[in-house]
């Protein structure tokens, strides 16, 4: 298959059932107990800074663990599994020193996906499989103060976070991966700065892929870190004709629910959830069984406002295969259609219809 | 719903109003913010941000600008509109801004090639546009010619560019009218007809314009110009005008316009000839001068609520804190409804309901709620009479009954007034019976009125002992109610260790602050939750009482002998003790409050309210700098009127004394003989272990020993407090809770004032050592002067007793009408005292916990048994004296 008949079984999938995502990398990253060596590799071996917590790199330096992982979700029945290069830009790397191996973490991370949505497509024929490129939100944000004394001030251009991002862009696309997957998005210019990447490539001779935007709501208040209700949200980014719009990490389902309805109401493209775990215990641990992220997330299905499910920080492929069954076979979301009108943002929605 | 017209603002535009151009290039970016805001609070849905001036780094301007937006969300929440004639400008910008925001503008002006270039940008970063009606022939001016461009514009974006149309806004060109030139006559015409054309032709395409260069002849007529905005918007809108860059809030109606100037205006806009005859601009030109008036308009606050249904307006200002029209729409809801408890219990409880939920979610703020309370309440006043009237009235459902009370011994009621009036808005009903209440009243009152639960609180540290007295009656006499326990010295550690293991009989939990009130409250109230919340208070203050016993145990104390040792040693060769400028006491009375003023430092005001943060900073903060900011307001303009009117009044003595120290006691000599003892104060030392050169601190150590150069002490005790219990009781009875709230801690900042401000003068003068010392707020607050006063009852001197020696040297009882209370709390609760030290090395520290070995000593010193010296110094004991005494029993 080439990537262009990738792209339209995918969206052809998604008109027929819910389509799943797979679950957390950094539990199961966590549970293997690697040490400082596995991290570094033989390439990395005589690096001058600490690797270990580097959890992207090691689509590079133990490239075996991140293949068992997509194994593992997809035989869960991740229809989708995302790249482990959740921090793989050259602003995020900075904290290992290893800027410069940003773009092969993510060449190296799309093809082991590739190639684990390959042999599972050729395992279960009748249901494709697809390698999602994980875009992260970064360390620095271009909305927000770097600097309590100074509300204007900014640790980064957007200039530097758009090249950061085309860089790991480049990446993702030349290793093969189906669509871009740009999450947990806390600050919307961040986000815009990795959209304009995009199209700025795909100007430039990039194929189209398909893009997935999923942000994040920090807390009860309903917005995300940088200020911005869903709408607003949904506003600011809609200029990418997104693939799937929707929002991951931070909240578990029940708190995630009512931001997904309102996206389900509003956004005329596929909505996505990915929440955790439920929220952390005191001691930072999720406790969320599998059965009831599933039973969360099968209430979200039959009530007909997600197309794509799956889960962030402390599901695990235990999870998915719950979250598989329980929303096998039910339809998925239809896509509204909204008439037509000048929608602007800024912290909050603006429409003029 | 559909705004009818947008109104973009118009004024943070440089080359618009002169002002906001000032302030930018002044870098007065604060004052520039505030244009902003201000445009948005008169009802702006889009600001237009515009640094067009030569003079200016226009690109930089706008970056900080809209970066320093980002940071203000009454203002961020509306989209922007980024204006500038340059597209490098336009793009510095569009990097700025996480929403959709609006390019104003692009054009053909400069052929297509640039105009598609540009376009393409815009949908690349995701923005709206403008196209202006300019082609590579220029400006558009006739009607025709203005569809044509745009039509060929919107032809390129729709089918070449791939521009969705609903993001497109035509501005065919506002041009000047009135100028005395005939071909300009049909300018507004032309934009008018134009408008019309293309909203018919070109499908969901927008249309706006600079609306102020209509009247740009009539500079300086700020009354008519506003005539002609206001009707040539009439008719443009008619036409389809979808919105336009205009000045917020600052638009007559249309129909409100004086008829005669209303029709000279509009045959200016229309280029209609005069009825009267001769030309309609020479005629408007006549008649301008007439309407002139000075030009300003006073701002008026938005009323558009008051439209709203009467149950809407009450929430309205419930929300808002308006108390103006409260009781008229009262009336008006009692009108609508068949028994006046039905207004409570609808529209008033859904408006404070709303209240408890955006406070619940960190929304509103302390001082915003506790307005809100006292609409709420002058509202339930305007009802009373009519529910006493009903004689079949029942009582109104209350979620439940709250007592509260600040304990015996202790005269602080700020952080417990502002509680209870948080649990009001909440629907309980609070049973405040004041301060220095005794356990048994608590108790019987608590029996009496059937409550449900009781809430203690007090300030000074022998309030936590009263706190346990309390809670172990409450187990002696059978209660079953959960406890609560706040006020600035509790904690949580306390309340675990000491207070909970009292009161077995049923929970007792500590509540941080007013904001954590309400959910403790609700669920120990619960029928559901109130088993799971106390188990899992149980069980964490086991885990503290655990921690803390750890720590019990790893703490090693220097013995007192090796501490005294250690102790500190004042340079007195260089440094000789300064002579004070007379000996014994001298009584201020009246002091003058607008002096005191000067001399406030204001974050603690704000924390006092839950507000954290520095002033002034934290007036602009991001999260509570609008609570900040219009508390702020309130509390100026009573400060205002406390010293107009003298609501209170400032007495104070100050003493100085020949004085030495005798190893941790400092005595007080009658006379410079220094033969005869008046009194002796006892001080308490640090007893941690020290490293290095590190001493072990006493205050005595700041006082030349006997043998040593002549010395002396001085001390103070001030209050602002005269009078606030009477202004803050007439504020309650009228149910302004607010602003008795504001008063009490207007007079405890005057309090603090007062005693930094005589502090001041005491180094200045009265005292003298320092006489060149200037006046500099920042550094009496960052305490960066020689000498200090510390407090009895505060860390250098943890022994509130202290405080009976140092009234009888001041005789401040007859000198000030201060009063000491059982557990030496000063009345009224507004007030300060203290000992002066002068010398350079003296400074503050904490005594920290101390062993028996001191106690014991202490005890002897002060003519107590062991027993009283460990009541009044439990708080620092390093030991648990029951301990010994409960080994002992078994």
């Amino acid at each position: 298959m080439t990537r262009q008949d990738r792209i339209a079984a995918l969206k052809q999938a998604a008109k027929e059932r819910i389509l799943v995502l797979d679950g957390s990398w950094g539990v199961m990253i966590q549970r293997r107990g690697l040490t400082e060596e596995d991290f570094r590799g033989e390439r990395f071996a005589g690096h001058n800074a600490h690797l270990r917590g580097n959890n992207d790199v090691l689509c590079l330096t133990r490239p075996d663990i991140i293949a068992d992982l997509h194994d593992a979700y997809f035989e869960a029945g991740a229809d989708i599994s995302e790249t482990n290069t959740f921090s793989a830009t050259t602003i995020a790397q900075r904290d290992y020193s290893l800027e410069s191996a940003a773009y092969d973490i993510n060449l190296e991370g799309a093809k082991l996906a590739r190639a684990a949505a390959d042999r599972w497509t050729a395992k279960t024929p009748d249901r494709p499989r697809f390698a999602a490129g994980s875009i992260g939100p970064l360390n620095v944000m271009l909305s927000m103060s770097s600097d309590v004394n100074d509300p204007g001030a900014r640790t980064v251009t957007f200039d530097q976070v758009y090249e950061a991002y085309r860089e790991q862009v480049r990446g993702l696309y030349e290793g093969g991966v189906d669509l871009f997957l740009i999450e947990t998005i806390t600050d919307t210019l961040n986000c815009k700065a990795a959209i304009k990447a995009i199209l700025d490539l795909r100007d430039e001779g990039h194929e189209e892929l398909p893009i997935w935007i999923s942000g994040t709501i920090t807390d009860r208040s309903g917005r995300t870190l940088s200020g911005q209700t869903v709408e607003a949200f949904w506003n600011s980014v809609r200029h990418c004709k997104p693939f799937a719009i929707g929002l991951n990490c931070a909240l578990g389902a029940d708190l995630m629910r009512p931001h997904i309805a309102e996206l389900s109401r509003i956004a005329d493209t596929l909505v996505a959830a990915y929440p955790n775990a439920g929220l952390p215990n005191a001691m930072g641990q999720y406790d969320e069984e599998p059965h009831e992220t599933a039973c969360s997330l099968h209430e979200w299905a039959e009530s007909g406002i997600v197309n794509i499910v799956g889960g962030c920080c402390g599901t695990t492929p235990d999870h998915i295969a719950h979250v598989a069954r329980s929303v096998a076979g039910m339809a998925p979301r239809a896509i509204p259609e909204r008439p037509t009108a000048m929608r602007l943002a800024g912290l909050e929605a603006f429409e003029l219809a | 719903m559909r705004p009818v017209f947008v109104n973009i603002g118009e004024r943070t535009n440089v080359t618009g109003s002169a002002k906001f151009r000032k302030l930018v290039a002044e870098g007065d970016y604060a004052a520039a913010l505030s244009v902003a805001r201000q445009q948005v609070e008169a009802g702006a849905q889009v600001i237009d941000i515009n640094m067009d001036e030569g003079l200016l780094d226009s690109k930089a301007a706008m970056v900080t600008f809209l970066n320093l937006i980002a940071a203000e969300p009454d203002i961020a929440r509306v989209p922007v509109m980024i204006d500038s004639s340059k597209w490098e400008i336009i793009e510095a910008g569009l990097r700025c801004v996480q929403g959709k925001a609006i390019v104003n503008s692009i054009s053909m002006k400069a052929g297509e090639a640039e105009f598609i270039a540009q376009a393409k940008q815009c949908l690349r970063y995701g923005a709206a546009v403008v196209v202006m009606a300019f082609d590579e022939e220029g400006q558009a001016d006739t009607a025709d010619r203005k569809v044509a461009i745009c039509e060929r514009a919107y032809r390129i974006l729709v089918d070449q560019v791939g521009f969705p149309p609903e993001d497109i806004i035509f501005d065919p060109n506002i041009f000047a009218v009135a100028t005395g030139i005939e071909e300009h006559d049909n300018y507004a015409v032309d934009f008018i007809e134009a408008t019309r054309r293309i909203k018919q032709l070109l499908p969901l395409a927008r249309v706006s314009g600079g609306v102020s260069n209509v009247s740009f002849s009539f500079r300086g007529n700020e009354p008519v110009r506003r005539a002609i905005h206001s009707v040539f918007l009439y008719h443009a809108i008619n036409a389809g005008m979808d919105m336009g860059i205009v000045n917020a809030g600052d638009l007559p109606v249309y129909d409100d316009i004086e008829p005669e100037l209303r029709e000279a205006v509009e045959d200016v806009i229309l280029n209609r000839r005069p009825k009267a005859g001769g030309s309609q601009t020479e005629r408007l030109v006549d008649l301008a001068p007439k309407y002139k008036g000075d030009g300003s308009k006073v701002q008026v606050a938005d009323q558009a609520w008051r439209a709203l249904p009467v149950a809407e307006r009450l929430a309205h200002a419930l929300v808002h804190g308006i108390t103006e029209f409260i009781e008229a729409d009262t009336e008006e809801a009692r009108l609508g409804v068949e028994r006046p408890l039905h207004v409570i219990e609808g529209p008033l409880m859904d408006g404070i309901t709303i209240v408890g939920d955006l406070f619940g979610a960190g929304k509103m703020f302390l001082p915003q709620v506790v307005k809100s309370a006292r609409v709420m309440k002058q509202a339930v006043a305007w009802l009373t009479p009519f529910m006493e009237a009903e004689k079949e009235g029942k009582p109104r459902e209350q979620a439940g009954r709250i007592l509260m009370a600040t304990v015996k011994g202790d005269v602080h009621d700020i952080g417990k007034n502002i509680v209870g009036v948080v649990l009001q808005c909440n629907n309980y009903e609070v049973i405040d019976l004041g301060v220095m209440v005794p356990a048994d009243r608590i108790l019987d009152e608590a029996k009496a009125r059937n409550v449900d639960i009781i809430g203690l609180s007090g300030l000074i540290t022998p309030s936590l002992d009263e706190m346990v007295f309390v809670a172990s009656e409450m187990e002696r006499r059978g209660f079953d109610i959960p406890l609560l326990i706040g006020g600035a010295t509790t904690s949580k550690t306390h309340t675990a260790v000491k207070i909970a293991p009292s009161y077995r009989a049923a929970s007792t939990t500590y509540v941080l602050d007013a904001s954590r009130a309400v959910g403790v409250v609700s669920q120990l109230l619960s029928k559901t939750d109130r088993a799971a919340f106390e188990a899992q208070t149980r069980e964490d203050y086991v885990r503290v009482r655990e921690q803390f016993a750890r720590g019990q145990e790893q703490k090693t104390r220097t013995p007192i002998a090796k501490a005294r040792a250690n102790r500190f040693a004042i340079e007195l060769v260089e440094s000789p003790p300064p002579k004070p400028s007379f000996t014994g006491t001298r009584a201020f009375d009246s002091y003058d409050l607008k002096e005191l003023a000067k001399y406030i430092d204001w974050t603690p005001f704000f924390a006092s309210w839950e507000l954290v943060g520095r002033f002034p900073d934290i007036l602009t903060d991001d999260v509570v700098g609008d609570a900040a900011s219009d508390l702020w307001k309130d509390a100026q303009a009573m400060l205002a009127r406390i010293v107009e009117e003298n609501w209170f009044e400032a007495r104070g003595v100050v003493g100085f004394w020949p004085a030495q120290a005798d190893g941790d006691d400092i005595v007080v000599y009658a006379d410079e003989s220094r033969t005869t003892e008046l009194t002796r104060l006892h001080t308490l030392r640090q007893q941690m272990a020290k490293s290095g050169d590190k001493a072990n601190l006493a205050l005595s150590d700041f006082i030349a020993p006997i043998g040593g150069p002549a010395d002396w002490i001085g001390g103070f005790a001030v209050t602002a407090g005269h009078g606030e219990p009477e202004v803050a009781k007439r504020f309650k009875d009228a149910g302004d809770d607010y602003s008795a709230i504001l008063a009490a801690a207007l007079a405890d900042r005057l309090a603090e004032a007062f005693a930094e401000a005589m502090h001041h003068r005491v180094r200045i003068e009265l005292w003298g050592y320092a006489p060149d010392e200037a006046f500099d707020l920042d550094h009496l607050i960052g305490e960066k002067y020689r000498g200090i006063r510390p407090a009895p009852g505060y860390p250098a001197q943890p022994d509130h007793t202290e405080k009976a020696t140092l009234f009888k040297l001041l005789d401040a009882e007859a000198q000030t009408g201060m009063k000491l209370t059982e557990s030496f709390a000063m009345s009224p609760a507004a007030a300060v005292s203290g000992l002066y030290f002068s010398h350079p090395d003296a400074h503050y520290f904490g005594v920290g916990r101390i062993d028996r070995d001191q106690v014991a000593d202490y005890a002897r010193r002060k003519g107590w048994d062991l027993a009283t010296a460990e009541r009044w110094l439990s708080p620092i004991l390093s030991y648990d004296p029951g301990a010994e005494a409960r080994g002992a029993a078994a």
